[in-house]
């Protein structure tokens, strides 16, 4: 090999992902008003599973290396591992008691110093926003820390001549953005299906090694810039929405009949126009 | 940007490389036989992969519930100690019924709760994922939530496992332990597809009761259990039978019904369970239950004569995927085959491997090691059992026999009585059966049995 070729290095993507309660499971304390997130089963923050599915068709497509991306506790490695499972090649996780409690600032803060200390990278991939608080400053964020060019709302990217092309999916049409890496990109909710694990994947889980733990000190974040007491978000008020009383009318008899009279109901009750 | 280019354009396009995974031995399913391969491979020094489509071992599978002990013995001496026994049998019973009328025969002996010859009911999932991680304790490697689809074949010999074009894993001997209905057998070219004359549909009801209840109701201490066997009615006369296990603090109660005769009589088996559940001397026994869950499942009746090839270049198959079962009438026994045939694959493995490699005829031996621990002995001396237990005078006619017959001992109406022998007489020549049939019938069923 000559020297110019050892000195060639894989692209290197970093997909920041969060663990968040199932969709369908999503329970607010009664009590304290918040999402109950102890004993509920768990998954990647989907538009982050999307964001995760472009970088593994990246990294088939230009045999990159996927590093994948999480601050919180340690059952998060749970959805990590799965990233792995699928194909990402290694992942990091910030863990640490003082972070508790950061909201979307610190975040975004403590995640840009760990991305540094990852170092290389090429590509910063990140989900649109969250299922669980849907702010979607993190991605944002990040890149306004490491004073990257950012997309958002990307449903697909093209590397070429070493340059982004991102088609990026408005609300009143579809936009193409061309950038020059590193950039930072935030990924649609749903532009692809992710895969997924494959036994490979999980065996290579098993074996170890593929998943570091990363504590506030060894990435060098300052712990006055995060925890709860350095968040500027307040909750002033949490709402439940009561669910309106169902008449509880049954329709009975021949499908075509009951069919029939539920179609005469609901023109009667003007919930349909004719 | 030239810089760039270099980076992510061509030179690394062929640089995609497939790593590859490899192990000594790949198995394929943590069910009870795939378990006790890889437990007894990892032990032997292999580099195990046990790889199991539920979420956890336990979560896909299904039996009636009862495991009979000797092959577990065999394989983990100190298994009582931490093995998640509901109950432990104390009591078996044989039960005829009728649209509504019910015979028994029930027996005890201190030799059913005896070691080897103990026998226990359990839970699915709490006792697959007991034995994984037995299993796993010793150096097995398991991996859950994937589904092989595919053998990797190469030349003729099995390689490893295809789960998708590039997710490949390699090893020298898979044991193929999927269960019933197992797709590698075929794909392995082992065996054909199955026909419905192979196979029997399981069905299941988990029953909830208190655990008091259910020892006040079958006179049974706290950690003791009953098992039930029914025939006739149970399934309508279709061939197969009803089982009833009692556990802790659930019953399991289901049939076992031949698939060939519910497609020919166009009955659906949850009816049929339906139908079961409902019989009085049935509900006598779970008045009070909550169904907490169903389940179906295929059985092979393969019987030793249909079996699949058990080995191939490279390849094992153990436990209900060999069509290992035995259902003779009064006994189904299919957890402690698995885990004797596991044991034997795992024997085999090292046989072949002092012999060379993973060859189809080193791995022949495979026949001894069942041989050696009754797993094919036993298939043999109850092949006959099938062709009995096809016999449709035995779930139809003879229990509505013998129950008129006890109708006509028990009932005293002061209208006089009659000697058994003249009433067993007269109630055969009144079904309509041939003197000749019913002697041959029962030289077959002491044959079988």
């Amino acid at each position: 090999m000559s020297a110019q070729e050892t000195a060639v290095r894989p692209m290197r993507i970093v997909v920041c992902i969060k663990q968040v309660p199932k969709a369908q499971e999503l329970q607010v304390d009664p009590a304290t008003q918040t999402l109950k997130r102890v004993g509920v089963p768990s998954e990647i923050n989907p538009p982050d599973a999307n964001a995760l599915e472009l970088a593994l068709t990246l990294k088939e497509r230009h045999a990159a290396e996927v590093v994948v991306l999480s601050m919180g506790p340690t059952s998060f490695d749970e959805s990590l591992e799965r990233a792995v499972a699928m194909g990402a090649d290694r992942a990091v996780l910030l863990t640490d008691r003082i972070l508790g409690g950061s909201d979307t600032v610190p975040t975004a803060y403590a995640l840009s110093e760990t991305i540094q200390k990852i170092g290389g990278y090429d590509l910063i991939l990140c989900g649109e926003e969250t299922t669980d608080a849907s702010t979607g400053h993190v991605g944002p964020g990040i890149a306004g820390h490491l004073d990257l060019p950012q997309i958002t709302y990307v449903s697909d990217i093209r590397i070429v001549d070493g340059k982004v092309r991102a088609r990026r999916t408005a609300e009143d049409g579809t936009e193409y953005w061309e950038t020059a890496l590193p950039t930072l990109c935030t990924v649609n909710f749903g532009c692809n299906k992710p895969r997924s694990p494959t036994l490979t994947g999980k065996i290579r889980v098993k074996r170890g090694g593929v998943l570091v733990h990363w504590s506030c000190a060894e990435v060098g974040i300052d712990p006055k810039k995060v925890g709860l007491f350095n968040s500027p978000t307040i909750v002033a008020k949490v709402d439940t929405v009561k669910l309106p009383p169902r008449a509880g009318r049954i329709f009975t008899g021949e499908p075509k009949d009951a069919v029939r009279a539920l179609l005469e109901a609901l023109l009667r009750d003007r919930v349909i126009a004719p | 940007m030239i810089r760039r280019s270099l980076l992510f354009g061509p030179l690394f396009r062929d640089g995609k490389r497939e790593n590859v995974e490899r192990f000594d031995a790949i198995v394929v399913g943590a069910g009870p036989a795939g378990s006790a391969a890889a437990l007894t491979l990892a032990r032997k020094g292999f580099s195990t992969l046990l790889v199991e489509r539920g979420r956890v071992p336990g979560a896909k599978g299904m039996f009636g519930g009862r495991v009979y002990a000797w092959a577990l013995q065999d394989l983990l001496p100190e298994w009582a100690k931490d093995c998640p026994v509901e109950r432990y049998v104390v009591r078996e019973n044989l039960a005829f019924l009728t649209e509504d009328s019910s015979l028994g025969v029930s027996f005890e002996s201190p030799k059913l709760t005896q070691g080897r010859t103990a026998s226990f009911t359990a839970l699915r999932s709490a006792f697959d994922s007991w034995l994984a991680k037995k299993a796993q304790d010793v150096g097995a490697m398991l991996v859950t939530g994937i589904r092989v689809d595919d053998l990797w074949r190469e030349g003729g010999r099995v390689r490893g496992v295809t789960v998708a074009p590039n997710d490949r894993v390699a090893a020298d001997l898979v044991v193929i332990a999927e269960g019933a209905a197992s797709v590698l057998v075929r794909a392995a070219g082992l065996r054909t597809d199955l026909e419905p004359r192979e196979v029997s549909v399981g069905v299941k009801e988990t029953i909830e009761l208190p655990a008091e209840t259910i020892q006040e109701r079958f006179g049974l201490g706290q950690k003791e259990g009953a098992a039930f066997v029914f025939a006739g009615q149970a399934s309508l006369g279709l061939r197969g039978g009803g089982f009833l296990y009692t556990n802790r603090a659930t019953i399991s109660l289901g049939l076992v019904v031949s698939a060939e005769d519910l497609a020919r009589k166009k009955i659906e088996v949850a009816e049929l369970q339906t139908k079961f559940r409902t019989h009085p001397a049935v509900q006598r026994m779970i008045r009070g239950g909550k169904i907490l869950e169903y389940s179906a499942h295929l059985v092979p009746e393969l019987g030793a004569s249909m079996a699949p090839r058990l080995w191939g270049d490279g390849v094992l198959v153990a436990g209900d995927a060999a069509g290992f079962l035995i259902n003779n009438g009064y006994t189904f026994r299919g957890v402690d085959l698995a885990i004797a045939s596991g044991i034997a694959a795992g024997e085999a493995a090292e046989y072949a491997r002092a012999a060379g490699g993973m060859t189809a005829s080193n791995l022949a031996a495979y026949d001894r090691f069942l041989r050696a621990r009754n797993v094919l002995t036993d298939l043999e001396r109850f092949r006959l059992a099938p062709l009995f237990l096809k016999n449709e005078r035995l779930f139809g006619m003879y229990p509505r026999m013998l129950m008129e017959i006890a109708e006509r001992l028990y009932t005293v109406d002061g209208s006089g009585k009659d000697r058994l022998l003249s009433i067993v007489l007269d109630e055969a020549s009144s079904a309509d059966i041939p003197k000749w049939k019913l002697l041959l019938d029962l030289l077959q069923g002491a044959r079988s049995m």
